[in-house]
């Protein structure tokens, strides 16, 4: 059964067409990667998803509703799960309570949101900093911090903005066996600079160029197409 | 956790255990003072709940002190309401107007929010001159001592007056201290710190926000009718602009976001401007003066610095 099904979405930003035509179907339990050159409109897109931004044009149902009119709040409250790209966290508050305010919307038992903050909290390795303000965690831990916001909502759709951006390498290894553990729960809509993180966590990937599905298919795939390769992989990445 | 909890209680009802007591002992010139500050400071509670916690500024809070105000003293004379009748009135024309206020200045942001709350108060003043006939306008209406009786209290009476400014101030000072420790008042803080990470946590920050609007109002307006009731006057400035910067700088000078904040900031401005105009006639320059230093070295306001130095869990 698909989770979130978007069909011929699109957005323009003053004549620009950022998201052009762009059907996407994520199956429930998938880990789905969402990958592609910078400008491709990868951020566009989940916006439009997440309904941070207002589309332009096409149809977007997620877990079986009709939800393109719906605000934003409202399709969180649906079951989304969003983290930001650039780092939006609240810096004045203790990562206690940053992550509490997602877990109190969902679970309205005080002992239960406890619980599930206390459980996203050490399953990112920041349990032990749970009293320290935010702001004052390092730039990787801010990450980790985003994702724990996230998964203390026990969303059924989890919509992560290149989570493993400035993570050290051993965490970016802890990051690919969480989402391995999530799997079982949670379908993960990701995008990802990292191949190695995509080629080890993605069950399928969708590779946007120039606002449009340039090619889908299992990660195997992606790395053997030819017209892949040309537009993003042969391209900046072809040295590193 | 539990013994930051037992500080907390223990300081504020210190507090107002201090100011229940202090009636005894003050002389009649301060006894009198303390009753209005207490009246003023529930004002200010109203301002910081929408100002220091939700991170709102409004330019406008005069309309929802004269709401109250009018709502209560047009309740008596027009109406003929009983003292408790009237006040009720008043808190519920500061409810009211607060909420459709609310729902139109929300639409906008930031400055646009400033200028949009600042015109809708002065379309309020102006309204209060319009209907001269009913308000006697600038001049105003007193309300007559027989007409001052709560429940068998005549509150016209000094003491009975100090122990009805304690009672609306002990109410306003504990509501928004029980609402911000709720869910309710995390998700005000929350907007205020990152609106729109609020947002996509899945709250519906409009609501929220319209609620701290009434909430505020609310609060200013049981301010603005209990100081009609305590002090016998109803008059067009009480709904001026200056009524709505006061309130503002009672916040800032106190601690914006801080639950004594308030009440110091009150407490100081009030006997600021007392002394300094003891002193000479040009007592706004001192009053100035100290503002500025005050800006300059406790931009936190008097209770935020104390907090950031000394008690970081001061709430």
């Amino acid at each position: 059964m698909s989770l979130l099904v978007a069909k011929g979405l699109s957005k323009q930003f003053n004549g620009l067409l950022a998201v052009d035509d762009v059907s996407l179907d994520i199956p429930q339990g998938q880990v789905r990667a969402l990958i592609g050159p910078n400008g491709a409109g990868k951020t566009t897109l989940v916006g439009l998803l997440s309904g941070r931004l207002p589309s332009s044009g096409g149809k977007i149902s997620f877990d079986g509703r009709d939800v393109t009119g719906l605000s934003a709040h409202k399709r969180i409250a649906m079951g989304m799960a969003y983290t930001f790209q650039i780092t939006s966290i609240f810096p004045n508050l203790p990562v206690w309570e940053n992550v509490a305010l997602g877990a109190r919307r969902v679970f309205r038992s005080a002992t239960e949101a406890d619980r599930k903050v206390e459980a996203a909290l050490s399953r990112v390795g920041l349990l032990d900093r749970a009293s320290e303000d935010a702001g004052d965690l390092s730039y990787g831990h801010q990450r980790l911090l985003e994702i724990a916001m996230g998964l203390a909502q026990a969303p059924k759709l989890l919509i992560l903005d290149e989570p493993t951006q400035g993570l050290a390498d051993g965490e970016v290894a802890a990051f690919n066996n969480l989402i391995g553990e999530l799997r079982a729960t949670t379908t993960v809509l990701l995008i990802e600079h990292n191949m190695d993180v995509v080629m080890q966590v993605a069950d399928f990937v969708t590779v946007l160029n120039a606002g449009q599905v340039l090619f889908e298919g299992t990660p195997e795939e992606v790395q053997a197409s030819a017209a892949v390769q040309a537009a993003y992989l042969g391209g900046e990445h072809a040295e590193a | 956790m539990t013994s930051e909890v037992r500080k907390i209680i223990g300081l504020h009802g210190g507090v107002l255990a201090i100011l229940l007591l202090l009636q005894f002992v003050l002389p009649a010139y301060h006894h009198g003072n303390l009753a209005r500050i207490m009246v003023l400071a529930t004002y200010a509670i109203g301002y910081n709940l929408l100002f220091g916690y939700t991170g709102l500024l409004s330019l406008g809070h005069a309309l929802f002190f004269a709401a109250g105000l009018y709502g209560m003293g047009l309740g008596m004379t027009q109406l003929g309401l009983s003292a408790g009748g009237a006040l009720l009135l008043g808190v519920l024309a500061g409810a009211t107007v607060g909420a459709v206020i609310g729902a139109l200045a929300l639409r906008t942001e930031g400055v646009a929010f400033m200028i949009v709350t600042l015109m809708f108060a002065q379309a309020g003043y102006l309204t209060v001159l319009y209907f001269g006939a009913y308000t006697r306008g600038d001049e105003g209406f007193v309300i007559q001592q027989a007409d001052r009786m709560l429940w068998g209290f005549d509150l016209s009476d000094p003491s009975n007056r100090y122990f009805a400014a304690f009672v609306v101030f002990a109410v306003a000072f504990l509501a928004p201290l029980t609402v911000l420790r709720s869910r309710f008042g995390r998700v005000l803080i929350a907007i205020r710190e990152n609106e729109e990470r609020a947002m996509m946590l899945g709250y519906d920050v409009m609501r929220y926000k319209l609620m701290a609007v009434v909430l505020s109002a609310t609060l200013s307006a049981l301010s603005g009718a209990a100081y009609g009731l305590l002090f016998g006057y109803v008059g067009a400035s009480f709904a001026s602009v200056q009524y709505s910067i006061f309130p503002l700088l009672w916040v800032l000078l106190g601690g914006a976001g801080t639950a004594l904040g308030p009440l110091v900031g009150t407490v100081f401005m009030f006997y600021l401007i007392d002394l300094s105009s003891g002193i000479t006639t040009a007592y706004m320059l001192i009053a100035g003066v100290v503002l500025v230093c005050l800006t300059l070295f406790a931009p936190q306001g008097l209770m935020g610095e104390i907090r950031n130095r000394f008690w970081r869990w001061l709430p």
